[in-house]
């Protein structure tokens, strides 16, 4: 396989776009993301779109031609790539794979989700179906309670704290204060993620992501051909992607995300690095615990110590290694086909050093980390900054 | 172009039973004190089984004609969203109670909360042109909500009566109206409860038409939030009236007087009326006081008023706080099921 970079990013705010449609954010973020990258949109021969359930929030399927057809890119190829809450990291690799192979030589990748022109009932059914229907959903399980579970299991076993958990949306929020794009630009404290009531005990509603609109979209491009249009390209090191039950019932552990682990360990020896070789990682953090669980199923902190780290600051902005510097899915939000490639956008960001206000130091390695789900579907991705 | 057309008196009723958000909150599973703090409201009023929007608005009216002889009102307007007969007018039983008719035209009109100023902006105009020589408008709703839903914790009832003539004790500076297609809330004919689009109701609804609303009666007026003694908004919780006054530049402290949800709940097309009922139990001949209503839907009516002389004789016995607090009985949520027909078998 041949070596393939990310010459591009783009993306919408993330918000409740009241104001604009699906189809508008795909347009807004793959115009920026073919400016940035500097090409003509004639030159991209495929496109991947990750989208988890656009047929539940806007009544929409086949929204891969839609993607081509809006972008103004027919007739080229492309495909919707499903893989719930870490589509947008599938159709990311997908586009890796295509590129990689020799199919294509400039392919865009897209993530993008419309979620609040439902109630948020309707939403929360919706999101259910990522995990198991017939074991989990239809039995009342909605995903924060199966968080919750994960959690009061990981407070049993390791003595973490609902502090520590809130640590991690306190977290977010600072860092999200210094992200444009991002939903909540608002600080908050322990004492607001605490009081903030509960939604499945442990977590409150500040342990929980948000309902969110937004797309995001990255041009990638055979490494031997980016300068032509680049000067910024950003090499992908390593691809990854593991798979897992559905249902946390069939789990062998409920501490951890095994996909999780497995993505990681590939990742990082396609990359011939370590944990510690991270500066910038953008985690799956959909509700605290899957922070806390990510940063050690990752191996920067050892099972069971994710908890106290996130409280001791180790994860903070130029810290140990600086987590989630966009907001993460907390504070950024989480328009759930989007964040795949949210995450690679906000990376090529800090590799290319222009996440400003919260740029990390001396980054050279960054970790990109997308869950499908209770962690069904886990896909890791390693980038290297251009020399 | 309104010169001495205004609110020449003035009348406010609310039913006697509470129901406290915490015991809301208790039936429904949830945390009382958060629910009540992130709504701003305390309790709401809850009308009995004899009381509809219909007999709010007369108890309102006669407070409002106690001095006033009713044969000369030319017109009744009857602002509610909670009609007790959806064909049959609200406005010609008030006006046969309070002794207006026959001689009057009138009607009632909906638009969701903001149906009561809508009146008042018919009446003004009716009045301006001396198509009439009074107008009664009128606010009165006895809110639905569904059991369970949010919007069960702050539906109260309530109504205000405003009679617009000449000799006013609050003139009309000017009126601004803001409307658009959007549907934030809404009830369907034969449906018992209201539906809204959750957070939709906020941010692209009742903040974008009521600081669009307040921004072009100050731009109309060649006004700013200095020339205002008082500031009065539409008042779905004790939340957003506050956030609006902010984003428009009004002071908490000119806001205060004027917002009554926190003690009564949303009495929607009443609820702005009633917060400027509040206002005129204490404003000083000269001072200005900004209004403005929301309707879901959706649109806001803006209004300016300057309080004139004779405003003291105009006044009611009882303020509004008076009103809000007088003879108070607290009901459970069981009896609250009983009176506002929740309990399908009754």
């Amino acid at each position: 396989m041949r070596s393939v970079s990310v010459i591009g990013v783009g993306m919408t705010k993330f918000g409740e776009h009241w104001d604009s449609s699906f189809r508008e954010m795909v347009g807004e973020a793959g115009a920026k993301a073919v400016k940035d990258a500097g090409i003509e949109g004639r030159e991209l021969q495929a496109i991947y779109g990750g989208c988890m359930a656009s047929g539940r929030f806007i009544g929409q399927e086949h929204i891969g031609a839609l993607i081509a057809d809006q972008m103004g890119l027919n007739p080229i190829p492309s495909t919707r790539c499903e893989a719930a809450c870490a589509s947008g990291g599938v159709a990311f690799r997908q586009g890796f794979l295509s590129v990689a192979s020799g199919a294509y030589d400039v392919v865009a990748v897209g993530g993008v989700e419309k979620m609040t022109d439902i109630s948020t009932e309707d939403a929360a059914l919706a999101l259910g179906g990522a995990g198991d229907q017939e074991w989990e959903l239809f039995n009342g399980a909605t995903f924060p309670a199966i968080y919750a579970l994960m959690a009061r299991r990981h407070m049993l076993d390791y003595g973490t704290t609902e502090e520590q958990m809130a640590a991690c949306a306190v977290k977010n929020h600072a860092n999200a204060t210094h992200n444009p794009y991002a939903q909540y630009r608002r600080a908050v404290t322990i004492e607001d993620v605490m009081n903030s009531g509960y939604i499945a005990e442990p977590l409150k509603l500040l342990d929980c992501s948000p309902i969110t609109d937004g797309a995001a979209v990255a041009i990638l491009c055979a490494t031997e051909k980016a300068r032509q249009f680049s000067s910024k390209p950003v090499e992908i090191l390593a691809s990854s992607q593991a798979s897992d039950s559905l249902a946390l019932a069939d789990r062998k552990s409920l501490t951890g995300l095994s996909a999780t682990r497995i993505a990681a360990e590939q990742a990082f020896k396609q990359a011939k690095l370590s944990p510690a070789d991270i500066q910038v990682a953008e985690v799956h953090d959909c509700f605290t615990i899957a922070e806390v669980m990510a940063i050690e199923d990752l191996g920067f902190f050892k099972k069971g110590t994710g908890g106290k780290a996130s409280a001791d600051g180790e994860t903070a902005l130029n810290a140990r290694v600086s987590v989630n510097t966009s907001g993460g899915l907390k504070a950024c939000g989480h328009p759930v086909g989007a964040t795949g490639v949210k995450q690679v956008v906000e990376a090529c960001w800090q590799l290319r050093g222009e996440a400003e206000g919260r740029q990390a130091a001396n980054v050279e390695h960054a970790l990109t980390h997308n869950v499908g789900g209770s962690g069904a579907t886990a896909v890791v991705h390693i980038f290297k900054r251009g020399d | 172009m309104f010169k001495g057309v205004g609110i020449v008196s003035y009348g406010v009723a609310v039913p006697r039973m509470r129901i406290k958000v915490s015991e809301i909150a208790r039936v429904w599973g949830k945390d009382g004190e958060k629910v009540s703090k992130g709504l701003g409201v305390r309790e709401k009023t809850v009308a009995s089984f004899d009381e509809d929007s219909c007999t709010l608005a007369v108890e309102a009216s006669r407070v409002a004609l106690r001095n006033q002889d009713a044969s000369r009102i030319g017109a009744v307007f009857v602002g509610s969203e909670s009609k007790p007969y959806a064909v049959k007018p609200t406005a010609s039983i008030v006006a046969e109670a309070i002794g207006a008719s026959p001689e009057l035209t009138g009607g009632d009109l909906e638009f969701a909360c903001k149906a009561g100023t809508a009146s008042m902006q018919a009446c003004l105009a009716m009045v301006a042109s001396d198509m009439v020589e009074y107008g009664l408008a009128i606010g009165s709703d006895t809110a639905q909500g569904r059991p369970g839903d949010a919007l069960e914790f702050s539906a109260g009832s309530g109504a205000a009566a405003v009679l617009i003539g000449r000799n006013p004790v609050a003139e009309f500076i000017d009126t601004y109206s803001y409307t658009t297609d959007t549907p934030d809330f809404w009830r369907r004919q034969h449906a018992e409860f209201p539906r809204h689009a959750g957070r939709f109701t906020g941010e692209p609804a009742y903040f974008k038409h009521v600081v669009s609303a307040g921004k072009g009666l100050l731009a109309k007026t060649a006004t700013t939030p200095e020339d205002y003694d008082y500031a009065v908004f539409h008042q779905p919780n004790g939340k957003f009236p506050l956030q609006a006054a902010k984003l428009l530049g009004f002071p908490e402290e000119k806001v205060k007087q004027g917002l009554l949800t926190p003690l009564i709940g949303n009495t929607y097309s009443a609820a702005a009326m009633i917060g400027f009922a509040s206002v005129l139990d204490v404003a000083e001949p000269g001072q200005k006081i900004f209004m403005v209503s929301y309707g879901s839907g959706a649109g806001s009516d803006a209004f300016a008023f300057e309080v004139k002389d004779g405003i003291k004789e105009a006044r009611p016995e009882e303020s509004v706080l008076a009103l809000a607090e007088k003879d108070k009985v607290y009901v459970d949520y069981a009896v609250y099921a009983k009176h506002r027909r929740k309990l399908k078998t009754l």
